[in-house]
């Protein structure tokens, strides 16, 4: 099963050539300063970054290559390897290769491309046979170019050779075609397909150029050459070809499996087989671009100011409608009941367009979760909830790869394998949770596993052997104190540098993601139960669904996350508890509070019946009593600023429909 | 921004003058320096904030920013005097702090030069608040300088 990466294509082709970008320039910055620390490790998280997207995207032959790269730049890194214009090079000419990898996922789609010759190189350069390297950098092949010449014309992929073995091992023959059309000829279209129709009697046509559809289309020359499939002799070939008018055959010849190059990147050919009947019905040979949604990068900021202007037409407008009351003129008022709906419409757009569901996000884990659980032979339940919760669009963008680290330390280094798990009375499959949520005035994802936990004693020995800290302190270091060491730049606990996790940028390159983001990353572990990581970003800019109520004058918002149910009562059903007045629902005594009273609201609340809306605060349940209920709407939070950060019981606020200001309660903080 | 800001200070200091946007509170009449000034309103609609300080008056929607406003009536035990219709809101841009203050109304910007302006340590006691910079004379007018920072600052 192959799973639909193509929504997310988009957003990996961007932020690789991103990393590419900054991979470039940070490599110039270290030719030119060979001691530049910050530009290594710069380039080393790139490069880490672009590993981990591209093996999450399931581009085997790009995260092969970038993991070359990060063991030479590891070497660096530790000062193993000295900067010479040597690796320099080579690390050019790796960047390079990834552009083209990159422009060929982007263009056909496909990742694949055949990278020993640098591989090798970078093995090279381990090893330190430089000598080897300066012979083959001559015959480097920096871009693989494709000419329509003929001799190009054995020009297969990897994959291609493995379906034409498979044909010749079934007693299958290979041709190379060249047909020429006669250049009177009116429709060339109808000589290729009959060409085509000819070979297909009992063959395939495995490759054709230039492709299929263009030859369908007549968008060719006059010669065209096709690659055949069949179990037909050379002679029964030549018979059938031969009977077809306006056509010459140029060459007819028999391939030799074991003559044919290998050329990754294979653009200008195209697999016109079914290859079902040769392949195990793999459907990649489908060159098909997917069709990629149309996106446009866009500066927040700039968002920002659209939205708040948006507001303020939302505000105007509804002044001209107070005009347009008093005024009482039928095409004023057609007009700006127009108007009304379009600047509707197009604030709820303006709001949506940040606001974006974690799912995008969540929705590439599982296929990298069940390869890396696959690699490490582990078997893994991994769960996800809460996909659908709403995140700003910059957190979603930074998300990511945070993410990806905290999965892949879960199931590398929190996941026992099935035999050990048994031994420790644990079923065999290990749980990975995935959790996103809203709560007050944050988003919290968590990362849970069921593993073997954190074993402190052994973090502190790592942090003593690495001279994080002294052996005093490790003594002194509580439990927390020590998990949190997991944070440190440089510290990882895994045995072996494995392709997976382990090599020091895991937690501490989350942490300062996170952070960059103002969100904060904790840890709570049991040992021998398990491990959750728990990230907690602010919602500054988050759409949160809110019950809108009033009391007296005032409209205040109350994020639904913390309404259970509302009701009304009226005076009679209030009781007095020992000074607290209380109701009862269904058989259960709510202590009530007057949000008029808790907030000094001017005014006096005098009618007999009232609202009462059930909030939910740790676990205990309060009634607070307001005088009506607007309605349920999605609001943008705005913060209140400095000047009046941290009051209690207010979360935020929102600049309504009409253009007034509103507050959206903390109940939290509120009693 | 800051380069031109500064640069204007920096002549408006080699004119030995400064340029100051003034206001009446009650009876008195106030000043502040237009550096700080963003721009000028109408009244908008408050909305009060609970759980804060008196002279907090709420917070207004300003094209989409939150922006608090501040009573300085409240805050100097002042009377409120004249129309609403004459009532505008003073809105501040400070580095990372945009506040507005009610006033009862703008009368005009000034020009004040060096001269003018009495420093606050010549003056009496009751007048040495910390949010007073100075007081400037204008023929026969007594404007009092004032520093928004400092009237925030707790």
């Amino acid at each position: 099963m192959e799973m639909d990466m193509t929504q997310y294509l988009d957003v990996f082709l961007e932020e690789s050539k991103e990393h590419l970008d900054s991979l470039n320039q940070c490599l110039l910055k270290l030719e030119k300063d060979t001691g530049n620390v910050a530009a290594l490790d710069e380039i080393f998280r790139a490069a880490h970054s672009l590993k981990g997207m591209s093996s999450t995207m399931g581009f085997d032959d790009l995260a092969d290559l970038t993991h070359h790269m990060e063991n030479i730049l590891s070497d660096l890194k530790k000062g193993v390897l000295k900067v010479s214009s040597h690796v320099v090079d080579i690390l050019f000419q790796c960047f390079d290769r990834i552009q083209i990898i990159i422009d060929q996922i982007e263009t056909i789609g496909s990742g694949d491309m055949d990278n020993r010759d640098l591989i090798e190189l970078l093995e090279n350069i381990k090893t330190g046979r430089n000598e080897v390297i300066a012979l083959r950098e001559e015959e480097l092949p920096v871009e693989p170019v494709i000419n329509k010449t003929s001799n190009q014309s054995l020009a297969f992929n990897q994959y291609d050779i493995t379906v034409l073995k498979e044909a010749v091992s079934r007693n299958y023959k290979i041709y190379n075609i060249k047909i020429t059309v006669d250049p009177t000829c009116l429709m060339k279209s109808v000589r290729a397909f009959m060409v085509f129709k000819a070979i297909e009697e009992d063959g395939e046509i495995f490759k054709s150029i230039p492709p299929a559809q263009d030859l369908d289309e007549g968008n060719f020359e006059k010669d065209f050459e096709i690659f055949a499939i069949t179990k037909a002799t050379s002679d029964q070939l030549r018979t059938r070809l031969s009977s077809i008018s306006e056509i010459s055959i140029e060459q007819l010849e028999e391939i030799n499996i074991n003559s044919i190059n290998v050329i990754p990147n294979s653009r200008e050919m195209s697999n016109v087989a079914s290859g079902d009947q040769y392949s195990a019905g793999n459907n990649s040979s489908n060159h098909q671009a997917p069709k990629l949604k149309q996106t446009v990068r866009v500066d927040v900021d700039r968002l920002d100011k659209l939205m708040n202007l948006v507001g303020e037409l939302v505000m105007h407008k509804g002044r001209l409608e107070q005009i347009g009351l008093n005024h009482s003129l039928n095409e004023l008022n057609e007009t700006i009941e127009q108007i009304d709906r379009i600047s509707t419409d197009l604030q709820s757009v303006v709001m949506k367009v940040r606001m974006v569901p974690i799912e995008q996000v969540f929705n590439r884990f599982p296929r990298m979760v069940r390869d890396l659980a696959r690699d490490l032979k582990k078997d893994v339940n991994f769960i996800i909830e809460g996909k659908e919760t709403e995140l700003d669009r910059t957190v979603i963008d930074e998300i990511g790869d945070p993410l990806v680290h905290l999965l892949r330390n879960a199931i590398d280094h929190g996941l026992e394998l099935p035999q050990e798990r048994v031994k420790q009375g644990k079923t065999p499959q290990g749980t990975v949770m995935l959790k996103a949520r809203h709560e007050g005035n944050y988003v919290y994802i968590e990362v849970e596993d069921d593993g073997r936990g954190v074993d402190t004693e052994q973090v502190l020995a790592k942090a003593l052997e690495k001279g994080m800290i002294t052996s005093y302190a490790a003594e002194q270091y509580s439990r927390e104190e020590a998990m949190n060491l997991l944070f440190s730049p440089g510290f990882s606990t895994a045995e072996n540098i494995t392709d997976v996790s382990g090599r020091g940028v895991g937690l501490d390159v989350v942490k300062t993601k996170i952070e960059a983001l103002s969100g904060e990353i904790s840890i709570t572990s049991k040992l021998g139960l398990g491990t959750c990581f728990r990230i907690k970003l602010p919602l500054t800019l988050a759409i949160i669904q809110a019950l809108m109520v009033s009391v007296r004058n005032e409209i205040y918002a109350i994020p639904l996350s913390s309404v259970d149910e509302t009701t009304m009562i009226t005076t009679k059903d209030i009781k007095m508890v020992q000074h607290q007045e209380v109701i009862m629902l269904r058989g259960n005594v709510l202590a009530l509070y007057r949000l008029g009273d808790l907030l000094n609201i001017p005014g006096e609340t005098t009618a007999e019946e009232m609202y009462v809306v059930i909030v939910r605060k740790a676990e205990r349940q309060i009634g607070l009593v307001v005088d009506s209920l607007i309605g349920q709407q999605e609001i943008v939070i705005k913060s209140l600023g400095r000047l009046l950060a941290g009051i209690p019981g207010i979360a935020g606020a929102i600049v309504a429909g009409d253009g007034n200001v509103r507050l959206i309660l903390d109940i939290t903080t509120l009693f | 921004m800051k380069g031109e800001i500064k640069a204007k200070a920096q002549v408006s200091s080699n004119q030995e003058s400064v340029q100051v946007v003034a206001f009446n509170l009650g009876n008195q009449e106030y000043a502040v320096d237009i550096l700080n000034v963003q721009e000028i309103n109408r009244l908008l609609p408050i909305t009060r904030v609970p759980r804060t300080e008196n002279f907090i008056e709420g917070v207004v929607n300003l094209r989409g920013n939150i922006i608090p406003i501040i009573n300085l009536h409240k805050k100097f035990e002042l009377q409120a005097t004249g129309e609403d219709e004459d009532k505008r809101i003073i809105f501040f841009q400070f580095d990372d702090l945009k506040v507005g203050i009610i006033v009862d109304e703008v009368s005009e910007v000034l020009n004040l030069s060096k001269e003018d302006i009495e420093e606050k340590d010549n003056l009496c006691a009751s007048q040495n608040a910390p949010h007073v910079k100075g007081v400037a004379r204008v023929n026969d007018r007594l404007l009092i300088l004032l520093d928004i920072l400092k009237i925030l600052e707790p």
